[in-house]
């Protein structure tokens, strides 16, 4: 067992640990002459949750459901981005960490900034969407005669979204569509590729189009295999995806 | 008022590689040494175990492993008439954070220096003229590769570096790097296995006369225990390896080589989540008298020490010298000043190699496996006539297929939609990519030194980074994409999109973490922040470890270098400076 100079056991070893991804607020701790090895604190991932959305209203689904499947549409390789769950992905990323801005800075003063200069706003990201979506409410109205995205064509949607691409489409507010575009874009990727115990990429369908095995750790077998097929069963941090119901 | 704690022989500012080399020497030497780290402790069935390691997301996209911008960051322009501002999400560069630092996500690419990357104005002006280096700011290190040597060879035998030698004592041997300086022993470890990409690559440049070796690796070709009794494991190749731990005691990492031994020992102590702030001194500035750090619950403490070492990641010593007030802050309308001079980067450009007819299946990597030239690297081939010095390695690289990371498309595929979705789907095995890992030259304007607006969650000033690349390097970055493009035509490929680096250098992109320079050694006060043992030429108590050290980033991965320079000021250390407390080992 841990000698530790300060009394420092169960819970609030716990949250010592949980520090690891620089949030100061687990305990200070003096480790001398000792291992520091704990039983039973695997630092293992959360998974998303099932049910209701947690954070987008209807109308945010009704845009993201359109858009994503523009990004990566359905077709007979694979899944389209919303069949394989990314858009319950982006609520669920949303409505945790990565929304709430907790690996942003966030404080002023704000400027505009150079692109080299990333990411300036001071919204936390699942701010950033819903001002975004909602400026872009507002531009696709105005252009397309009280329209909204999800019922335009399909070219005219591949067709703002270039126009978002290049930033431009032009949003009233702090928000430019270039740099929604550019996060949205890549939380998608996020989406269909990360493992499925996040939501999206459901029974690993968009791994299995690429090919791509999963969370595998030993491959020692296969290195010299060159120029064959690996027949290996696509794993995921829950284990085999033929297993998993999600 | 800051709580008073009982006094050390050693404190040190920081546990990754550094501060665990420093920690184990100096234990090992009798003294008492006290690490302390601004966050948490990790070790591999806790934080990365074979579990839930393999989890693109959480590690490389969701930052768990590294130092979190929203507690601590820096702000960034790409030249003086910027405005620099905040960096609000990592992403060209990801600084390690809690014990082990960022030796627990690195890749393991262990390199040594050539003979003239020690003398790299000298030597560049005396082979090409002094107009060769004009617009650079280069300088000399005051030691030299043989004095070095023996340092490199403690840290591959601490790591068990698997490859092939080049040069053993003077003699060439086949298969390794002919480029390399010689080397005392071989690797401890033979080298890799290579899998289909990096075979092609192998072949391809045999074939142009070019000298293709085995990369050297920090994971592991076969069980090894090192001269301290840890012991590693034999990579599997999970491909989780840049950017993510090792479940596997595979990857050499303070954790898998260090630590556990430094932890038995009774004259080490290791306090986390306790960031130090500031270095305290004597009123006449001359002596350390410890340092001020806080604790997660907020609370001050005063830490006393006989020596004070900075073994911070580079941005945070300098960072640290600076809001200590130690040396001379770096300006550049005067050039007067030496801290936070001389930053460089890594110039990394890259070829994408698509193959219609091979199944390359890329998932099965490593962090280091490659086979690699070096015939393009610092002053190896003739530049005459060519306008730029420096240069690359260029390795057909295969660090495994995280997908949200690594699909790669052949150029003008749009990145979205059903072409995009068919060029995944078809190229995700067949594809891979060759690093053009080059060099990084100072230029006047580019520097480390405090904002004047914003400050860090402490109220100090931020760091600020005022960086771009230099025409040098852009044109090196060209020259030498372009020679790994040949290699990858010659490996069969059905299309190559070759990416030199470009500029305006953009912090958002991950391009590498290996930030260099701003506390720099030199020869004399006259030229450097520290002398060739590491030792402020201000403060005689005071050691700053890292690639700060480095006036210039040659075309090499830092690590190989920092390490040898942190066993180097351990030795001098615990033999002349314990005789010579207080005093300077080089005359001023
Ligand atoms: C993804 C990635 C891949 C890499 N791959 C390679 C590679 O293949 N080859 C190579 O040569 N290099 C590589 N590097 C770089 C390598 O990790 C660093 O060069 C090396 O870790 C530097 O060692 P260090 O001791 O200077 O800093 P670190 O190992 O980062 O340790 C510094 C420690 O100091 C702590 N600290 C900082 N400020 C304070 C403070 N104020 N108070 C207390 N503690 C503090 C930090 O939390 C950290 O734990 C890679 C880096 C990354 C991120
Ligand atoms: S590739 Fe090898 S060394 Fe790297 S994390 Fe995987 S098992 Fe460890």
């Amino acid at each position: 067992m841990l000698a530790l100079s300060a009394a420092v056991s169960g819970a609030a070893a716990a949250e010592a640990l949980s520090g690891h991804d620089g949030l100061l607020g687990g305990p200070s701790e003096t480790l001398t002459n000792t291992l520091p090895w704990r039983d039973g604190l695997a630092d293992a991932p959360e998974a998303a949750s099932a049910g209701n959305w947690r954070y987008l209203n209807g109308a945010e689904v009704g845009f993201l459901t359109a858009a994503v499947d523009r990004l990566i549409p359905a077709d007979p390789t694979g899944p389209s981005a919303s069949e394989a769950g990314v858009v319950v992905f982006l609520d669920r990323q949303l409505a945790g960490d990565y929304g709430n801005g907790a690996h942003f800075y966030l404080q002023g003063p704000w400027q505009k900034g150079d692109t080299t200069q990333g990411y300036q706003s001071r919204f936390t990201p699942a701010q950033f969407y819903r001002h975004a979506i909602s400026a872009i409410g507002q531009a696709v109205g105005k252009s397309d005669n009280g329209k909204v995205f999800k019922d335009l064509s399909a070219d005219r949607q591949d067709a703002l979204l270039k126009q978002m691409e290049t930033g431009d489409l032009k949003l009233d507010g702090p928000i430019t569509s270039k740099a929604f575009f550019t996060m949205f874009l890549q939380n998608v990727l996020e989406g269909y590729f990360s493992d499925p115990i996040y939501g999206g990429n459901k029974g690993g369908a968009a791994w299995a189009m690429i090919g791509f095995p999963g969370a595998h750790y030993d491959y020692s077998e296969w290195v010299t295999a060159y120029n064959q097929r690996i027949p290996v069963p696509m794993v995921g941090l829950r284990g085999r995806l033929a297993w998993s119901r999600s | 008022m800051a709580q008073a704690m009982p006094k050390v022989d050693v404190v040190l500012v920081g546990f990754g590689w550094t501060g665990a080399i420093l920690a184990q020497q100096l234990c090992d030497a009798g003294l008492s040494v006290l690490a302390l780290e601004r966050a948490a402790a990790r070790s591999t069935p806790v934080n990365w175990a074979t579990t839930f390691d393999q989890d693109e997301l959480r590690y490389m996209w969701r930052h768990h492993l590294f130092q979190n911008v929203k507690y601590s960051t820096l702000t960034f322009r790409n030249n003086i008439h910027q405005s620099a501002l905040p960096m609000r999400h990592l992403g060209s560069f990801l600084p390690g954070t809690g014990v082990g630092g960022a030796g627990i996500h690195w890749n393991g690419q262990i390199w040594r220096w050539l003979e003239s990357d020690f003398k790299l104005k000298s030597h560049n002006e005396a082979r090409y003229g002094k107009q060769a280096t004009a617009g650079l700011t280069l300088q000399d290190m005051p030691v030299s590769y043989q004095e070095l040597e023996p340092y490199y060879d403690m840290f591959d035998k601490t790591c068990g570096t698997s490859g092939q030698a080049g040069n053993l004592s003077g003699a060439k041997q086949t298969g390794g790097n002919p480029f390399e300086a010689p080397r005392s022993a071989p690797y401890p470890t033979p080298p890799l296995p290579m899998t289909y990409g990096p075979k092609l690559f192998e072949q391809a440049a045999a074939s142009m006369g070019l000298h293709p070796f085995p990369h050297p690796a920090g994971n592991l070709s076969q069980e090894y225990t090192n001269p301290l009794g840890m012991q590693l494991g034999k990579c599997t190749f999970c491909g989780f390896c840049e950017k993510f731990g090792c479940g596997n005691y595979s990857k050499a990492s303070p954790q898998t080589t260090l630590i556990p031994y430094i932890l038995t020992k009774p004259n080490f102590e290791l306090r986390t989540e306790s960031e130090v702030l500031k270095v305290e001194r004597t009123p006449d500035g001359r002596h350390a008298t410890g340092v001020t750090y806080i604790d997660s619950a907020g609370i001050e403490h005063f830490q006393p020490a006989d020596i004070v070492a900075l073994t911070a990641y580079q941005l945070h010593n300098v960072h640290l010298m600076l809001v200590s007030g130690i040396g001379q802050p770096y300006d550049p309308a005067t050039g007067q000043g030496h801290v936070g001079k001389n930053y460089c980067y890594q110039t990394m450009g890259s070829v994408d190699v698509f193959f219609d007819d091979k199944l390359l299946n890329p998932f099965i990597g490593a962090g280091a496996l490659a086979s690699v030239i070096d015939d393009y690297n610092g002053d190896n081939f003739d530049h005459s006539g060519l306008g730029f010095i420096g240069g690359a390695y260029i390795a057909g690289m295969v660090t495994g297929a995280r997908p949200i990371e690594m699909v790669r498309v052949p150029d003008g595929v749009p990145k979205w939609g059903l072409e995009w979705k068919h060029a995944a789907k078809k190229y995700f095995l067949r594809a891979m990519g060759l690093s053009v890992h080059g060099s990084s030259y100072p230029q006047a304007g580019n520097y480390l030194d405090l904002d004047p607006t914003y400050k860090d969650q402490f109220g100090r000033p931020m760091l600020r980074m005022t960086f771009d690349f230099p025409p040098n390097d852009l044109k090196m970055s060209q020259y030498c994409t372009d020679r790994a493009a040949e290699i990858a035509r010659n490996m069969g490929a059905s299309s190559v999109h070759a990416k030199p680096r470009k500029g305006p250098y953009d912090i958002t992109h991950y391009q590498t973490t290996h930030n260099v320079g701003g506390t720099m050694m030199g020869e004399s006060p006259a030229d450097s922040v520290v002398n060739k043992y590491s030792q402020s030429w201000n403060v005689a108590n005071l050691f700053v470890t890292g690639a700060g050290l480095y006036p210039q980033n040659p075309g090499y991965n830092p690590t190989g270098t920092l390490a040898a320079l942190a066993y180097l000021t351990a030795d001098a250390i615990k033999t002349k400076y314990v005789k010579a407390a207080g005093q300077p080992l080089v005359a001023a």
